[in-house]
C-alpha cells in the first residue's frame, strides 16, 4: 500500500513553503507556460540559455505542494546544466515517476524525493508539469503546454 | 458543549439512514484499508440495489431492441424502457411523455438544444445569457453556437458569496436576448438560483429558458410546468441511476419546431432517397438504439427516490450541510466557498495555503472521497479569485459521523502541512 509519507517528504514541504528561484528573470531568452487542466495548476518557466547551457532559470505560478516542489527542485538542479543534460534528466525523471521497479538514475540526485509520486497515479501530472514546461521552453514553444 | 452537539438533527424522524445504507453495496468498500466515506455525490452518486437489479434484470430477462417489436421480448423491453420515460415525466411534472427525451446526460441535453434550437434560431447580434457560475457544459455549447451564428454570449454576474445578481441579470435582458441558459444549482458552490423569477423575466423579453438541472435533480422537487421553463436538463447518474442516461425536457411546440439532432434509425417515419420524413416526438431526437437498461435503471432510481420522498432526502442532506458548516467554524483556516442563502448540499472550501489537490490526496488516505480542482467551472473560480477548491457533497446515504470523519481528515491535512 502506498504511504502518504512516501509522497510528502520533508524536502517537498520545504520546497513548497520556500520555493527556490521563484519569480521572473530580468531578461530571459526562453519562456514557456504550463497548465494542468485537471486541477488548474499554472506555471511559467523563465530561462537564460547561452551556448547550450542553462545559465539561469526561475519559475512562477500556483500549484499544489507536489507541483510547486517539483518546479523548485527542477530550477535548482538544472542551473548550469547543458540542454542535452536537461533533456536526459527529463527522461530519467519521467521514468522514475511513471515506471515501477526502476532504480532512479543517480544523475537525478535530490529529485529522488519525488519518486513516491509513482504510487499516486492521480498526482504524476503534478510532478511532471514543470518538466513538460521545460521541454516547451527549450524548444521555445510559445503556446501553453498542457499535461493533458 | 462542542459544536458537534450544538445543533440537533432536523432530518425527518422516519428517515433511517442506517437502513438506507444497506441498499448501497459500494458503501461497504474499503479504501486504503479504511471504510469508504463517499462525499463526491455532486460528481456522481452511488447506486442502490433496486437500480443495479433493474439493469441486471433487463439483461437477464428482457434484452431485446425496442420499438421494433413483432416479438414479445421486444415489446417487453419497449414497455420497460417507456416505463422509465413515464417515471421521468412524473419526476419533473411534464405534461406529456412526448416532451421527455432520453439523452446520455445533461451535457448532451444542452448540446442538443444549442445545436437544434440555438444554431437554427440565432442570428448575428442575438444574445444568450448564462451566469458566471455555470459548469463548462452550460457555457461551451453556447460558445460553439455563437461561433456559428454570430450571436453573443453575455454573462450574468454573481456576488462574492455565489448568489446570482438578479438586478444585473434583469439589466442584461433586452430585445436581442433569445436564450437564457442557467444552472438551477451551481455545481462548484451549491447556490440555488430562483429559476421561476429568472424565467418570468426572460419570457417578458421573449427569450426562452434552458435550465441545467444536473445538481438540482437530486435535491429539489422539480415542476417544469410551475417553473414554466422551456428546456430542463438532468442526468440519471446524479440521482442514483446509471451513468450514460439523462433527460431533456422541452416544451412540445419548441421541440416540434426544431430539426432532429442526429439522423439514423428510430428517428424516422419513412426513408427514401427522394424524401425522408421524421418520426414524432420524442423519437425524433432519439436516433439509434438507446441505453435501454439505463432508461429502466433511471425509472428504478426515481421509484427509489419517491419512496423516500425528495423533501425528506433534501432535509437530511441539508442537516449534513448545516452540521459541516458549523464544524468548520472551529477551523479558522477553512474558508467556505459559496455562501448563498439558498444552497444545496455542496460544501466547497479552501484551507489556508494548502492546495486542494493535497487535501484530496490526504483525505483519500483516510478513505474519504471528495472532489478537488476547478469542478469544470473555471470561470467561477476566476471570478472568486481562486484556482481550485476542495468540495464535499452529500447524498441521501451520508451521515453525521461521515461529516465528523471529514473534519478529522481536514485536521490531519493541517497537521501534515503544519
Amino acid at each position: 500500500m502506498s504511504d502518504l509519507s512516501d509522497l510528502y517528504q520533508e524536502v517537498i514541504f520545504d520546497h513548497n513553503k520556500r520555493p527556490r528561484n521563484f519569480g521572473k528573470l530580468f531578461e530571459p531568452n526562453r519562456l514557456a507556460k504550463g497548465f494542468n487542466p485537471l486541477c488548474g495548476d499554472r506555471i511559467t518557466l523563465y530561462l537564460v540559455v547561452e551556448n547550450g547551457v542553462l545559465k539561469d532559470i526561475s519559475f512562477e505560478g500556483q500549484g499544489c505542494a507536489i507541483s510547486t516542489a517539483s518546479a523548485s527542485l527542477l530550477t535548482e538542479i538544472l542551473k548550469g546544466k547543458t540542454e542535452a543534460e536537461a533533456d536526459a534528466m527529463f527522461k530519467d525523471f519521467h521514468a522514475m515517476v511513471t515506471t515501477d521497479n526502476v532504480e532512479p538514475s543517480e544523475a537525478l540526485g535530490k529529485l529522488e524525493v519525488l519518486s513516491g509520486v509513482r504510487e499516486f497515479p492521480a498526482r504524476v501530472k503534478c510532478a511532471t508539469l514543470a518538466w513538460h514546461t521545460l521541454q516547451a521552453a527549450l524548444k521555445n514553444r510559445q503556446d501553453s503546454v498542457s499535461t493533458e | 458543549m462542542t459544536a458537534a452537539t450544538a445543533i440537533k438533527s432536523q432530518a425527518s424522524a422516519g428517515y433511517d439512514v442506517a437502513r438506507l445504507r444497506e441498499d448501497f453495496p459500494i458503501l461497504k468498500e474499503l479504501i486504503h484499508d479504511k471504510p469508504l466515506v463517499y462525499l463526491d455525490n455532486a460528481a456522481t452518486s452511488q447506486k442502490p440495489w433496486p437500480v443495479i437489479n433493474a439493469e441486471r434484470d433487463y439483461y437477464t430477462h428482457l434484452n431485446a431492441n425496442i420499438h421494433r417489436g413483432v416479438h414479445d421480448l421486444s415489446q417487453r423491453a419497449t414497455d420497460a424502457f417507456e416505463g422509465g420515460r413515464s417515471k421521468a415525466r412524473q419526476f419533473i411534472n411534464a405534461r406529456k411523455n412526448e416532451e421527455v427525451i432520453f439523452v446520455r446526460g445533461t451535457t448532451e441535453a444542452i448540446n442538443l438544444v444549442a445545436m437544434c434550437y440555438g444554431r437554427t434560431k440565432l442570428n448575428a447580434g442575438d444574445e444568450i445569457i448564462v451566469s458566471e457560475m455555470e459548469h463548462h457544459s452550460n457555457i461551451v455549447p453556447w460558445q460553439m453556437a455563437c461561433e456559428v451564428t454570430g450571436a453573443v454570449l453575455r454573462v450574468a454576474p454573481i456576488s462574492d458569496g455565489g448568489e446570482l445578481d438578479m438586478a444585473a441579470y434583469g439589466r442584461l435582458l433586452n430585445e436581442r436576448t433569445k436564450i437564457v441558459a442557467m444552472t438551477h444549482v451551481a455545481n462548484a458552490l451549491g447556490s440555488i438560483t430562483p429559476i421561476k423569477a429568472i424565467t418570468q423575466l426572460a419570457h417578458a423579453c421573449g427569450a426562452i429558458v434552458l435550465v441545467d438541472g444536473a445538481q438540482a435533480a437530486p435535491h429539489i422537487p422539480i415542476d417544469v410546468q410551475d417553473l414554466d421553463v422551456d428546456f430542463y436538463a438532468f442526468s440519471g447518474h446524479k440521482i442514483y441511476a446509471p451513468t450514460g442516461i439523462g433527460i431533456l425536457y422541452g416544451k412540445e411546440a419548441l421541440l416540434d419546431a426544431m430539426p432532429p439532432y442526429q439522423g439514423g434509425g428510430d428517428m424516422i417515419r419513412s426513408v427514401s432517397f427522394k424524401k425522408t420524413t421524421y418520426n414524432a416526438l420524442p423519437y425524433k431526437f432519439e436516433a439509434g438504439t438507446p441505453f435501454i437498461a439505463g432508461g429502466i435503471g433511471l425509472g428504478a432510481a426515481i421509484d427509489y427516490i419517491n419512496e423516500l420522498g425528495l423533501d425528506n432526502i433534501a432535509s437530511h442532506e441539508h442537516d449534513l450541510l448545516d452540521y459541516a458548516t458549523l464544524l468548520s467554524r472551529d477551523i479558522p483556516d477553512l474558508k467556505i466557498i459559496g455562501t448563498a442563502r439558498e444552497k444545496a448540499s455542496v460544501f466547497s472550501f479552501t484551507l489556508g495555503r494548502v492546495h486542494p489537490h493535497d487535501i484530496g490526496t490526504i483525505l483519500d488516505h483516510e478513505g474519504i472521497a471528495i472532489r478537488t480542482g476547478h469542478h469544470c467551472a473555471m470561470p467561477v473560480m476566476e471570478r472568486l479569485g481562486i484556482q481550485a477548491t476542495a468540495r464535499a457533497s452529500f447524498g441521501l446515504y451520508n451521515t453525521r459521523s461521515e461529516v465528523d470523519a471529514l473534519f478529522a481528515g481536514i485536521r490531519k491535512v493541517q497537521k501534515v502541512f503544519a
